[in-house]
């Protein structure tokens, strides 16, 4: 069963993030890290990606039939996305043990849409 | 059965329809053959054969109509087993609170969806919706279905307890004049906490729950007026209580204590025992009582804990110093009725009838319950 686990934040959370000195920045990319590694030796890391920040963003949205794009990105910007980690567990309850121990913020758990049939 | 039938059929739907038909077929059969020996294994048998016939007929489910016949269906310990995990898992966290509430009176308790509906007064249609959604998270999410293990398991259980407290709640405070059709929401809850006590024997707080649940049941006697208007603990006809659910509610609670390991049901549930022993209202136990609320406090702090304490205290301390700390709350519980009916109280206490009435008034403009809302008016009209 795949899942994308979605990690989250506030813009208030996103300051805080890039204001952080290099020591305490280095710090939480290495918990964050360390949380990887654990779990891709379990193997339940299918991919991921960390994403750089939303000014980074650009959305296309379909307005009056044509498509029309935007500077920023699609959620409104106190919500931020910062990265995402695509994992093969057996249910639900195992998503959530990763998610849980996430060590930089929160995590929304969605299943992934399974095609293998279609 | 249900979670057996469930778990085998992996369709909530066809194993309730199964369950109901095997029903209906021992109301047409028993009354002439006799109620068989074990007629827990006659109706699984019965329902089994049913769930068969329908996947026959339907080409859609041969393939669960394989899993039904090689599935190894023995009855009593793994219908145990069944139940539980059917319990934890409609109180999933990944669910909604409404979700959990409806899913568990649905699936569990057997509730109709116009019951649940009149239960907790909303529309029907609104109930329906709710479960269907519930289900089908269950299924696209892919919940687990089993009893959590580990560390998981007392926080899932804390969630367990909440829900059945919550429907506890809701069918005892709601409970005015008795309405013919209407299911007893407030002994349901009690029954699935009990089944919950039963399977998982060594939980003190689950068996906290019970005795709580149990005591405050005791008085239903005397809670309504032959008017069907609300009589407060302080007036209640004793006599009318329950004695032996009492003396139950404190067997239980001291099985539970025997545990060693305190919680918060324990603890109000003991209160609730403190208050069932008392032969009057003015020999109850108050310096007690505050000490169980101190307790609660340091376990499980909230205004309301703290303006419960505050009552309790107003019994031996002067009315001054409880209503100092009921005041304390006012920006916690400005919209909590019960807070100002309580200052009410206190200032009446206090010989100022004029700000109790105002603060008399404010409960009524915050309360929903008719026979609360019939008491304050009635207070205001002395």
């Amino acid at each position: 069963m795949k899942y994308v686990l979605l990690f989250v934040g506030s813009s208030e959370d996103q300051d805080a993030w890039e204001k952080l000195p290099k020591e305490q920045l280095a710090a939480a990319y290495e918990r964050a890290g360390k949380w990887f590694e654990e779990h891709s030796k379990a193997g339940k890391i299918v991919g991921s990606a960390e994403l750089q920040g939303p000014s980074t963003a650009t959305t296309v949205r379909i307005k009056n039939g044509k498509p029309m794009v935007t500077d920023g990105p699609y959620i409104e910007a106190k919500e931020i996305v910062g990265g995402f980690a695509i994992v093969e567990v057996k249910d639900l309850d195992e998503a959530l043990a990763m998610a849980k121990t996430w060590p930089a913020g929160a995590v929304e758990v969605r299943p992934v849409v399974d095609h293998s049939n279609d | 059965m249900t979670a057996a039938l469930v778990r085998a059929l992996g369709d909530f739907d066809l194993a309730e329809e199964v369950v109901q038909d095997s029903l209906v077929a021992a109301l047409e059969n028993w009354p002439e053959e006799g109620i068989p020996d074990k007629p827990g294994a006659w109706l699984m048998t019965t329902a089994r054969r049913r769930a068969i016939d329908i996947l026959r007929r339907d080409r859609r489910y041969r393939e669960k109509l394989a899993l039904l016949e090689r599935s190894d269906m023995r009855s009593d310990p793994t219908e145990a087993d069944d139940r539980l995990r059917l319990i934890f898992t409609c109180c999933h966290p990944a669910l909604s609170p409404e979700a959990q509430v409806a899913l568990t009176l649905r699936a569990v308790a057997g509730f109709t969806t116009a019951e649940i509906a009149s239960a907790f007064l909303v529309a029907e249609a609104t109930v329906a919706q709710r479960i269907v959604r519930a289900k089908r998270k269950i299924v696209d999410a892919h919940i687990p279905y089993r009893v959590p293990e580990g560390s998981d398991l007392s926080g899932r259980l804390d969630g367990v307890l909440s829900v059945l407290y919550l429907m506890f709640n809701e069918g005892y405070l709601s409970r005015g004049a008795q309405v013919a059709m209407r299911r007893d929401l407030a002994d349901d809850a009690l029954w699935l906490t009990s089944l919950v006590s039963t399977l998982m024997p060594d939980q003190p707080e689950v068996i906290g729950l019970q005795a709580l649940m149990k005591l405050n049941l005791a008085r239903s006697a005397a809670r309504f007026d032959s008017a069907g208007e609300m009589v407060l603990l302080p007036d209640q006809d004793r006599s009318l209580w329950d004695h032996s659910a009492i003396a139950d509610g404190v067997a239980l609670l001291e099985w539970a204590g025997a545990m060693r390991a305190s919680g918060p049901y324990q603890i109000q549930a003991a209160i609730a025992a403190l208050h069932s022993e008392a032969p009057s209202w003015a020999d109850t136990d108050w310096h007690q009582i505050v000490v169980l609320y101190d307790a609660l406090v340091r376990m499980a702090d909230s205004p309301v804990v703290r303006l419960n304490r505050a009552v309790a205290l107003s019994h031996f301390a002067a009315p001054e110093i409880a209503l100092g700390e009921v005041n304390d709350l006012a920006i916690a519980l400005s919209g909590y009725h019960l807070f100002h009916a309580t200052r009410a109280d206190l200032l009446d206490q206090l010989g100022e009838p004029v700000l109790a009435r105002e603060a008399r008034r404010r409960a009524l403009d915050l309360c929903q319950n008719p026979a609360e809302r019939s008491l304050l008016e009635r207070k205001l009209r002395d």
